[in-house]
């Protein structure tokens, strides 16, 4: 027993991902790897028992030797035991299936509205009582995750493809190209988000979710470059790009095999992060009206349409809000850690 | 220094450029800004080409976007579409976003660095950990969620304040409002102090200090703060024009007549003049913000030496 802490920190050394602190942390999820060795990435039990018998351990440091753990393993181990991240993920993969499904839990129309019922409390079959409108606010708010799920996953994609490879690009080729790009992200940075959207938005009449998601593609691919970029060129400056390169490795071949997967972690992070910001720039912009309009289902709409019944039917302001904030929390939280368990240096 | 401030201002002359045509191409190609101009009715096709004529707008793109930023160079930003001058509404509005900005900037220092100190020095305890995850919801509440919700608890529901603010808009009325702009900001000014004051607190210095015998609070105040503040300090200078440009849902929802305001007003009746010169005034302060932020650097450390 006491060899197992020295022992997992030498493999630890030898995977190269820095594990120094908590010690007693690593040497307990070197104990599970003991006792289910080959594929690290399964879903590990949860008796696990950290007195592991004595003749299994070198063979255990052999194997952390032949394959050393990556930073994903080491990652995807962490976030398994993150109470934080389960919650999270439970909780977009409930607006995911929703989003998808929402008749599942909702049987009737959004769109549905009896204005004799305005303003009601909830009722029987009708738990969140209606709107302004006399719609059902419990179907509306099912119904508007679509929207803000749609909207921040498309457009977290097209920043994310769009940002990471021309910040990849200008990291990495560096000279004329890397200067120009620099300087037409400062040009975007300078622009406040929300007014730009005002301004792009307010004469797009067309009524669906792709002109906000190329509104927040066009202002949001700025900052993932910069990170992006950030990334590539603390990656270039590795040993091992340098043997790439030695060994005659074609530019495209260095940069997608050696860089990307080395880079590719702080753009996860952050685009992670940045999609509860974009479901929330959504629901704001819809606010102020220039986003997604009324026939359309959005959280957004729903909140600005309650607020000046407010005093008389705050709960078809409340509903849509909680659901919003529940929404973006859930990613910032998934985000946090995602951080937490990617960084090598809080390990 | 001085050869680091010419080279910067020059530095920023494209970014202005850029962003400003960028605002420009954005309201005048894509919308109509004859439109506008006939309230809510169409324009008469004869009407529109003498408009346009008028005003120039016959003419090719650059063209206009140079005569534009030359007469702004001379102060003249045009009229609103109320016969109003530009710059007498910028006299009117940017006064009161600014002292919207300066209550929330107060706010983010003496709560947010607060905060951040004590869940700084006590890491781990349940201070910190409520504190940590109260940051994280209000960073995920959307401002207009959280402007909305304290509007109905203490201006409707406890009759606390004035759920909307005068015209006059003065220092007592934007108490709330620049809660509710600053609460974003707030919770990353918390976060930032506290991981910074924890780094800083195992560092040499520190030790140093407390094994020459210093009381807590000197070592605190004196050497764990100054040195801790440092990103604070820039975060919140950068964070000047950040908060002068997002006011807009502020102002919305407590009827500020500030800039965001004005800017609303002008994008809903399709005036050109307004919300193109706001916005070039905005992103004026903006990059202003961030000169002087990196100019502090200097001066807040020591170690930096702008050549």
């Amino acid at each position: 027993m006491p060899e197992q802490p020295f022992q997992s920190e030498g493999a630890g050394a030898v995977a190269g991902s820095g594990g120094t602190g908590g010690a007693m942390h690593l040497a307990a999820s070197e104990a599970e790897a003991l006792e289910r060795h080959p594929p690290p990435l399964s879903g590990g039990p949860r008796n696990t028992t950290p007195e592991a018998p004595d003749p299994s351990a070198p063979y255990a440091s052999a194997t952390s030797a032949d394959r050393p753990r990556s930073l994903w393993s080491d990652a995807w181990r962490d976030l398994r035991r993150n109470p934080v991240f389960i919650v999270s993920a439970l909780i977009i993969l409930f607006l995911l299936v929703i989003s998808l499904w929402p008749s599942a839990i909702a049987s009737g129309s959004p769109l549905k509205c009896d204005l004799a019922k305005a303003q009601q409390g909830s009722g029987p079959g009708h738990p969140f009582g209606y709107d302004g409108q006399g719609c059902d606010v419990y179907t509306r708010t099912v119904y508007g995750a679509r929207t803000s799920v749609a909207v921040g996953v498309c457009a977290t994609l097209g920043v994310a493809v769009l940002g990471s490879v021309l910040g990849a690009l200008a990291g990495f080729f560096g000279g004329l190209w890397d200067s120009v790009l620099s300087r037409v992200t400062d040009v975007f940075f300078a622009i406040p988000v929300i007014l730009g959207g005002l301004v792009l938005l307010s004469v797009v009449t067309s009524n669906s979710i792709w002109p906000v998601i190329g509104f927040i593609v066009l202002l949001g691919w700025p900052q993932i470059s910069r990170i992006a970029r950030g990334a590539v060129i603390t990656a270039r400056q590795n040993d091992y790009v340098q043997a790439a390169r030695a060994l005659g490795a074609s530019n495209s071949r260095i940069l997608l095999r050696h860089i990307a997967p080395n880079a590719v972690a702080p753009v996860i992070v952050v685009a992670t992060i940045a999609l509860g910001t974009y479901i929330a720039l959504e629901a704001t912009l819809s606010y102020l009206g220039v986003g997604l309009k009324p026939p359309s289902v959005s959280w957004g709409i729903d909140i600005s349409a309650a607020s000046p019944y407010i005093r008389n039917a705050p709960h078809a302001l409340l509903w849509p809000s909680g659901a919003l904030a529940i929404t973006v929390l859930a990613f910032i939280m998934l985000g946090d850690a995602v951080r937490d368990a990617l960084d090598p240096k809080l390990r | 220094m001085g050869r680091y401030v010419v080279r910067r201002l020059l530095q920023m002359v494209p970014v202005f450029i850029g962003a400003t045509m960028l605002i420009f191409l954005m309201v005048n190609v894509m919308g109509d800004p004859v439109a506008g101009l006939c309230g809510d009715r169409q324009c008469d096709a004869a009407t529109a080409a003498q408009l346009r004529k008028e005003f120039g707008l016959d003419k090719p793109v650059w063209q206009q976007y140079l005569t534009y930023m030359a007469n702004v160079f001379t102060g003249d930003f045009g009229t609103a579409f109320n016969g109003q001058e530009v710059t007498e509404l910028m006299s009117t509005a940017f006064p009161v976003t600014f002292r919207l900005t300066v209550v929330a900037i107060l706010f983010e220092i003496v709560i947010g660095i607060t905060l951040g100190v004590l869940t700084g020095l006590r890491r781990g305890r349940p201070v910190d950990t409520g504190v940590l995850l109260l940051t994280l919801v209000v960073i995920s509440v959307p401002t207009f969620v959280t402007g909305l919700l304290l509007q109905l608890l203490l201006g409707v529901e406890w009759g606390w304040i004035r759920p909307s603010v005068s015209p006059a808009a003065p220092f007592g009325e934007l108490l709330l409002p620049g809660l509710v702009l600053a609460s974003v900001s707030l919770a990353y000014v918390t976060r930032l102090t506290r991981t910074s004051i924890a780094e800083n607190r195992r560092s040499d210095y520190v030790r140093t200090a407390i094994a020459k015998g210093l009381p807590r609070h000197r070592v605190v105040t004196r050497h764990l703060l100054r040195n801790s503040l440092i990103p604070v300090v820039t975060f919140i200078g950068a964070d000047i024009g950040f908060l002068m440009g997002g006011a807009i849902v502020t102002e919305r929802i407590f009827n500020i007549h500030g800039v965001g305001f004005q800017l609303y007003q002008g994008i809903l009746r399709q005036n050109t003049q307004t919300v193109v010169g706001f916005v070039t005034v905005l992103v004026l302060v903006f990059l202003l913000c961030n000169l002087v932020v990196d100019l502090l650097y200097a001066v807040l450390d020591p170690r930096i030496r702008y050549a």
